[in-house]
């Protein structure tokens, strides 16, 4: 059983090997300058203007919320996809789509109703 | 491999999703400042409500189960969804008017509570843990946002938090519960379940802790002491046709789940949990009638007399008998108008925009308001079930069964409870009829014509229970027919 | 293969984490923090159970049970579903109260 692992601590082997021998040849081998442009966050992007750990508007809040409910309703479609061409050839087409077809049905009348009830409004 | 999709067994929660689908729909049809239809929107509920009544009403006749075991329509899952369509229509009736003056989006509120009906009444049509699990969050979730409907209010906002925390807190352990019962008999199924236990070849170590953890939830949903603590907040803060709904709904249909798994489930474990289930019922009998004893709120004593009332029907369940669950059943619809009716006095006797009332709102307001005394008077008596009103049926029958299951002793010390309970039911009505109109008595009272129909069918049928119970017991009788896959 | 019973501390061990920060904390969202953790821990055990489970066929050779999977699959859509309403009711009360911290909300007690 143990030695079903192997692989397992060879790859770990290889990786801090990798990881110590990139990090520790320039280190030793190359010769070191330091300036003010290497402390930066990001090399060659936007200069940061501010610290991230600030209060933003609570309206991101209302659409992670509504993003998390969207998203997480997409994972009945995947048993309904691992079992939909066998729901297909044992019935029919029809008993393989209307059900999953209902559930979008109602996931969209939501979509529709928040969207009039100005949830996605930013303003 | 055959599929059993028979639809119709599931058809009054389809009816009811598909109410409250319409209602959305109703109220996206107006605006905020041209609200089109939106005084439509309780009737139109109410209609929904009424034909998944008369649906189950015509499917009495042909109990069926359905989706490969996963629920059944037999006569306790009919049984229960009466006792929540009467508790969702009288809940409507209450709510026409106070919900207006709290909260603008009625659409939305009309919908949840639809929905959440739709959760209670799968609760007892289902016969799978899967099947009771997400009845179970669909009737939660649905609750969480109508308690704190009331946005301006800090209690009704702190009340819904708190109900939120400790209902998914509880929920946690229910489905970590029904993990392990999944793990030590390899199905989620209550037949299969069973097969799998009698056969013995399951394992102990996972099962009791399942079961255990099992308890735990139903107990918080049912408020059983010691999993009580947030009840009489909850109950207190939310706002009032919400809680008279949800202390009729949610402990009717918790039990119901909780009786089927216990009785069709977990049989063979009775020697076990009937121990557990009676000390729970002694501790929440006692601790729920003294507490209601020392309080000046009524909501909060409503609160802890809903908390006793939980523990009276689970002396019915105890026993582990069909007997016992048609009882606690036929409990709960005798419970429902009562309880809603001493709610719908609530409603009358608050204060605008004040959420709760105290007692001595109501002292001395037999003379100033000799109807809706009475009304009062008919839900206190038959609360502390004094003969001949619904509520003495109702815990007749309860202890009944306790005493043809064997737990004879457990059936008096209900009775004495009863006794206890009798005190704080009675004083308010002393205080309605020997005490002087005071300066905290109702004064004006507006006419809301929706509430008062709503009182007076509580009313009425309180009575007519009472008087005829033979009528009523027929529909809760011989329930769990153990129609298996 | 790894023995079920591994699994089962495992679920064991994330749903105690959860059960201690849902009692200890005082904050209502490291709260929920908490019971989604418990939650993850039952995920763990359902999946495992259905794993060592039986749900081989034994004449197709073919996985025919899902319902430890099924089961899963709810308990993560519920977790979503109680995340979302918690984060607005925890919305809701913090413009009421302008805090979210548990040992302040004491309007309702006796």
């Amino acid at each position: 059983m143990a030695t079903s692992y192997l692989p397992l601590l060879v790859l770990l082997i290889v990786a801090t090997g990798f990881g110590g021998i990139a990090l520790g040849l320039p280190m030793l081998l190359g010769p070191s300058r330091a300036n003010k442009q290497k402390l930066e966050p990001y090399e060659s992007g936007i200069i940061p203007f501010a610290d991230a750990r600030r209060r933003f508007p609570v309206k991101y809040y209302l659409v992670a919320m509504l993003f998390i409910l969207f998203d997480i309703e997409v994972i009945f479609l995947y048993p309904w996809a691992a079992v939909m061409r066998q729901l297909r050839d044992n019935y029919s087409m029809l008993f393989a789509i209307v059900p999953v077809g209902f559930f979008l049905l109602i996931l969209i009348l939501g979509l529709i109703y928040e969207w009039r009830k100005g949830a996605l409004d930013w303003e | 491999m055959s599929a059993n999709l028979n639809v119709s067994v599931i058809l009054p929660e389809l009816i009811l999703v598909g109410f409250a689908m319409l209602v959305m729909i109703l109220d996206m049809v107006g605006t905020d400042e041209r609200p089109t239809g939106r005084t439509l929107l309780p009737w139109l509920a109410l209609v929904g409500v009424a034909v998944a009544g008369l649906v189950c009403i015509q499917q009495y006749s042909q109990p069926a189960a359905s989706f490969q075991g996963g629920a059944v329509s037999d006569h306790f899952a009919l049984g229960l969804r009466l006792i929540i369509l009467v508790a969702t229509g009288l809940g409507i009736l209450l709510s026409a008017s106070y919900i207006p003056r709290i909260n603008k989006q009625v659409g939305e509120y009309y919908a949840l509570l639809l929905l959440c009906a739709a959760g209670m009444t799968m609760m007892g049509a289902a016969t799978d843990l899967m099947v009771v699990f997400v009845a179970l969050e669909i009737l939660s979730l649905a609750l969480y946002i109508l308690c704190g409907l009331n946005r301006e209010s800090p209690r009704s906002s702190e009340a819904s938090m708190k109900y939120f925390l400790l209902g998914a807190f509880s929920s946690a352990f229910f489905v970590y519960g029904a993990a392990l019962i999944y793990g030590a008999a390899g199905s989620t199924q209550y037949d299969e379940i069973a097969k799998a236990l009698a056969g013995g070849n399951s394992n102990l170590a996972l099962l009791y802790p399942g079961i255990a953890l099992l308890l735990v939830g139903f107990g918080f949903k049912v408020s059983l002491v010691p999993f009580h603590m947030w009840t009489p907040d909850v109950y207190q803060g939310a706002p009032t046709p919400v809680t008279a709904f949800m202390s009729v709904g949610t402990k009717a249909a918790a039990f119901a789940a909780f009786i089927r798994v216990l009785v069709i489930a977990l049989p063979a474990q009775q020697p076990s949990w009937g121990w557990a289930l009676a000390i729970m019922a002694i501790l929440t009998m006692t601790l729920g009638n003294l507490a209601a004893l020392r309080q000046s709120s009524l909501k909060r004593m409503l609160a802890y007399s809903s908390i006793a009332h939980a523990g009276y029907v689970l002396v019915g369940i105890v026993a582990g008998t069909s007997e016992g669950a048609d009882a606690a059943l036929f409990y709960l619809f005798t419970y429902a108008f009562m309880n809603i009716g001493a709610f719908a006095v609530v409603i009358m006797l608050e204060k605008a925009n004040e959420g709760d009332a105290l007692q001595n709102r109501a002292a001395g307001i037999g003379q100033r308001w000799p109807w809706l005394a009475l009304a009062m008077a008919i839900f206190m008596f038959s609360l502390s079930g004094v003969p001949p009103l619904a509520g003495f049926f109702g815990k007749l029958f309860v202890f009944k069964a306790a005493v043809d299951g064997g737990w004879a002793w457990l059936a008096v010390i209900g009775m004495l409870n009863s006794a206890i309970g009798a005190y704080y039911y009675l004083r308010v009505t002393v205080s309605m009829y020997f005490e002087k109109p005071g300066a905290e008595t109702l004064s004006q009272r507006s006419t809301w014509s929706a509430l008062s129909i709503g009182l007076a069918v509580a009313a009425i049928f309180t009575v007519l229970i009472g008087i005829l119970p033979g009528m009523w017991t027929a529909l809760f009788t011989g329930g769990l027919t153990g129609l298996g896959g | 293969m790894v023995p079920l019973s591994w699994y089962l501390v495992l679920a064991a061990f994330v749903f105690s984490c959860g059960l201690y920060g849902a009692l200890v904390r005082r904050n209502a969202i490291a709260v929920l923090m908490g019971i989604e953790l418990m939650l993850n821990g039952v995920n763990i055990n359902l999946v495992a159970f259905w794993r060592y489970g039986d749900i081989i066929d034994k004449a197709t050779q073919q996985v025919v049970r899902l319902d430890g999977q099924i089961f899963a699959l709810f308990v993560i859509a519920v977790a979503a579903a109680e995340a979302a309403v918690g984060l607005a009711l925890i919305i809701s009360i913090y413009r009421n109260r302008k805090t979210v911290s548990l040992d302040q909300m004491d309007l309702l007690k006796g």
